[in-house]
């Protein structure tokens, strides 16, 4: 059965190939169908080869296809490495994936594109698998490209709104500064083992020299945190949600962003091989970027970017769990917050559809009565995602709080502080979007609340920033980015007597089914009894020597979990209170310095376009001036001994003749005084 | 080496620097060309008077080769002596200079 593996990710790229050779022919829905069908056909697989790998007790199993790069030395194959760990990974990527199309299928209905966007979307799966499958680090690499490729080409899917474009760009952009960490390991790896394969190098990692090890660890952990949007590298993932919705829950929330996370735990035995800092580093990054992102969240209006802030939280978590060596943990939170953070992304694109395209919280309100399915699986979502027991988000994120409480005291504050925002900000988003009353026919006096000029006051005031002599495109970006990060409202003019209504069943189906598996999530592995652990027990292997033992007593555990309840429900409650019964002012938990992520964007804008733009300039100058004027040099001097030498050529042949003759005379004067002497 | 050898020796080498110097000196183009042949003549007079000498049949191999190549090379020397009486009747080897890059 485990020889069936190589189907995983074969389909999805036929898939891919069928849709773009005729992708436009089959239409809608055909297009969406096909690409449906064999990401599900994946999923089949996946669940058969996962069965096979349970069979043989989780044993690593190598699947070699091809030779790739044959080049003395360095061999690399197209091979696959299936371990309890990526077998976890392929089940929920391609079972999620599935669902996702079956979505979009409803969810992109009428797009004029929507045959390419079926091919992005296998495109992604097949690079995805690529990555998590691929038995050598430089094929995880190719993977690892391929879903940036997907991601920017699908977050600016909608390309002719010039917002949609540069969200990709950014994206893109602040995905290769990690890259080139990524890339750097790769070549260190290489010149520290000679080989790149997981199965070569992770059984030698633990004999790495400290410095080597440390070296290795810290580049693949920035390739991470570009890849999972951990602070300094987490501006692109909100802007990111310019994609279409389905994209936001499958790539920027269910799958690629936990890439980084699914990075470090497939070479845990190089971050343990490495200086103590290291995990405390990977550790601190997680625990500050989800507590930064969760006030951020409690502070936005924009129905996507609550959620995306919530990704940037959960992938906190994610790592928090790495750097205090329970990676099974992260593992377990990655699934679930796969399971209950797509569903939760879907029932926003869901309510997204039916409010007419108008994402502004804002402008919704009442709506469990208009949406219902929507309105039963997004509660779902939420409950597990504030961390309310029996969902799933709850097993998950306390697992990982109990080892840190283990390990070290501050950062179990921070991540309960983040924990109870968690429910704060899923609460408000709940109270917002679904109960209450019905906002959305105020919208049209909102609009008349804008004050006329608005525009050019945000430009006066980013040129005061910049100073008079900033260029306009300075500027305007400025300008961009504080409208990104801040409070601007986006309406679609809906038509009279306009009411939200239900999606199709494309649309229903998949939030039936993931929110059933956020419900039923946490039984991958319960806290008691010891039996039910089975997650742990399955990826232990993958994580031998070096992963945290939990030593704390039954007791305190329990007491562990009823302290995380208490601050869910308390933290839910406080939502209710404020948001729903409006017994405090909202506006005033709600400052401009959370709703504009920290100023974090507007700083980066600020430096690129000020110190950042002199720098530039002053490569650009010298690159002018002394690398150009090297090439330059040699090509004038060049030219002008031609010019020089193009004197004697004068075109009179006779006095080429005579040249000749010359010539020749003096040679055989020297041959002859040769000669003679 | 008795008189006679040297003799051609000599001649060849008249020969040849009557021909070099009317390469020189003289600017039409067919003046010029026979006086090329004149020294290419000549130094084939010298193969074969080198060869009766040393009693080596190569010298006389050799001239063969530089008929055969003389030819062709009348053959396009004369050709372009044509095309350039042509378009510029009376031009001299000097008037090429125009083709000069």
């Amino acid at each position: 059965m485990l020889e069936l593996a190589w189907l995983i990710p074969a389909l999805p790229l036929v898939g891919f190939v069928v849709l773009v050779l005729a992708g436009r022919r089959l239409g809608e829905p055909a297009a969406g169908w096909l690409g449906t069908v064999m990401v599900a056909a994946s999923f089949v697989v996946s669940c058969v080869v996962f069965a096979g790998l349970a069979a043989n007790g989780g044993d690593p199993f190598t699947q070699t296809l091809f030779t790739w790069i044959p080049a003395g030395d360095f061999v690399v194959d197209i091979g696959l490495y299936l371990d309890p760990l990526s077998g976890v990974m392929i089940l929920f990527v391609t079972g999620i994936s599935a669902l996702i199309h079956l979505y979009s299928i409803g969810y992109m209905h009428g797009d004029p594109n929507f045959s390419k966007f079926f091919i992005y979307l296998n495109l992604f799966v097949f690079s995805m698998l690529v990555l998590i499958l691929g038995d050598n680090l430089l094929l995880t690499f190719l993977g690892w490209e391929g879903v940036g490729a997907c991601s920017y080409l699908l977050i600016s899917f909608w390309f002719d709104k010039p917002a949609n474009a540069t969200a990709g760009k950014k994206a893109f952009v602040t995905n290769r500064i990690g890259d080139w960490g990524f890339l750097v390991a790769i070549f260190m790896v290489f010149f520290t083992f000679g080989s790149l394969n997981y199965a070569d190098i992770l059984p030698e990692a633990g004999g790495l020299a400290q410095t080597t090890a440390t070296f290795i660890a810290v580049m693949l952990f920035i390739g991470a945190i570009g890849k999972s949007a951990q602070l300094p590298l987490s501006v692109w993932l909100p802007d990111a949600m310019a994609g279409p919705t389905p994209v936001s829950a499958l790539i920027h929330a269910a799958t690629m962003v936990t890439a980084g996370v699914y990075l470090l735990s497939r070479v845990n035995p190089i971050i343990a091989a490495s200086a103590d800092w290291v995990p405390d580093l990977i550790a601190w990054t997680g625990a500050i970027t989800a507590l930064a992102a969760a006030f951020v969240a409690v502070a936005q209006n924009d129905i996507k970017k609550v959620l995306a802030y919530s990704t940037v939280e959960m992938l906190g978590f994610m790592f928090l769990a790495v750097g205090i060596g329970s990676y099974w943990t992260a593992i377990f939170l990655m699934v679930v917050h796969a399971f209950f953070k797509a569903l939760l992304f879907l029932c926003a694109g869901s309510v997204i559809h039916g409010m007419h395209e108008n994402q502004d919280m804002r402008v919704m309100g009442g709506l469990r009565v208009l949406m219902p399915v929507t309105f039963i699986t997004y509660v779902a979502g939420w409950l597990s995602l504030a961390g309310i027991p029996p969902f799933s988000g709850f097993f998950g994120k306390d697992e990982i709080l109990i080892y840190t409480f283990q390990e070290n005291k501050a950062l179990w504050v921070v991540g309960m502080l983040a924990a109870f925002l968690t429910a704060v900000y899923i609460g408000r988003q709940a109270f917002m979007v679904f109960f209450g009353e019905e906002r959305w026919h105020e919208q049209m006096a909102r609009l008349a609340v804008v004050p006329p000029g608005a525009a050019e006051q945000a430009e006066d005031e980013a040129v005061e920033a910049l100073g008079e002599d900033a260029t306009d495109a300075q500027v305007e970006a400025l300008v961009a980015s504080d409208a990104a990060a801040g409070d601007e409202v986006i309406f679609h003019p809906v038509p009279e007597g306009f009411r939200p209504h239900e999606s199709k069943w494309h649309m229903t189906v998949p939030l039936i089914v993931l929110a059933v598996l956020s419900l039923v999530g946490g039984l991958l592995n319960l806290p008691f009894p010891k039996s039910a652990h089975f997650l742990e027990e399955w990826l232990a292997p993958v994580f031998e020597g070096s992963a945290t033992k939990l030593t704390l007593s039954t007791g305190t555990i329990v007491i562990m979990l009823v302290v995380s309840t208490v601050v869910a429900v308390v933290g839910t409650l406080v939502a209710a209170y404020i948001w729903l019964q409006r017994r405090v002012e909202a506006r005033r938990l709600e400052p401009a310095l959370f709703a504009n992520a920290w100023y974090y964007d507007a700083a980066i804008s600020r430096f690129v376009g000020g110190p950042g733009t002199t720098a530039f300039e002053a490569t650009a100058t010298f690159d002018a001036t002394v690398v150009d004027g090297a090439v330059n040099g040699v090509g004038g001097g060049v030219t002008r001994a031609g010019q020089a030498l193009r004197e004697t050529q004068t075109g009179y042949v006779r006095r080429y003749a005579l040249a000749i003759g010359v010539g020749t005379l003096l040679m055989m004067a020297y041959m002859i005084s040769r000669v003679v002497a | 080496m008795d008189g006679v050898d040297a003799g051609y020796l000599v001649l060849s080498a008249i020969l040849f620097s009557i021909g070099a110097f009317g390469l020189l000196v003289r600017r039409n183009p067919l003046i010029m060309l026979m006086c090329v042949e004149l020294m290419l003549n000549a130094v084939n007079l010298t193969f074969v008077a080198f060869g009766m000498m040393l009693g080596d049949l190569a010298g006389q191999v050799i001239v063969l080769f530089v008929l055969v190549v003389a030819a062709a090379e009348v053959v396009v020397g004369l050709g372009i002596i044509v095309a350039m009486s042509r378009r510029r009747p009376g031009a001299t080897a000097d008037d090429i200079r125009v083709l000069r890059g």
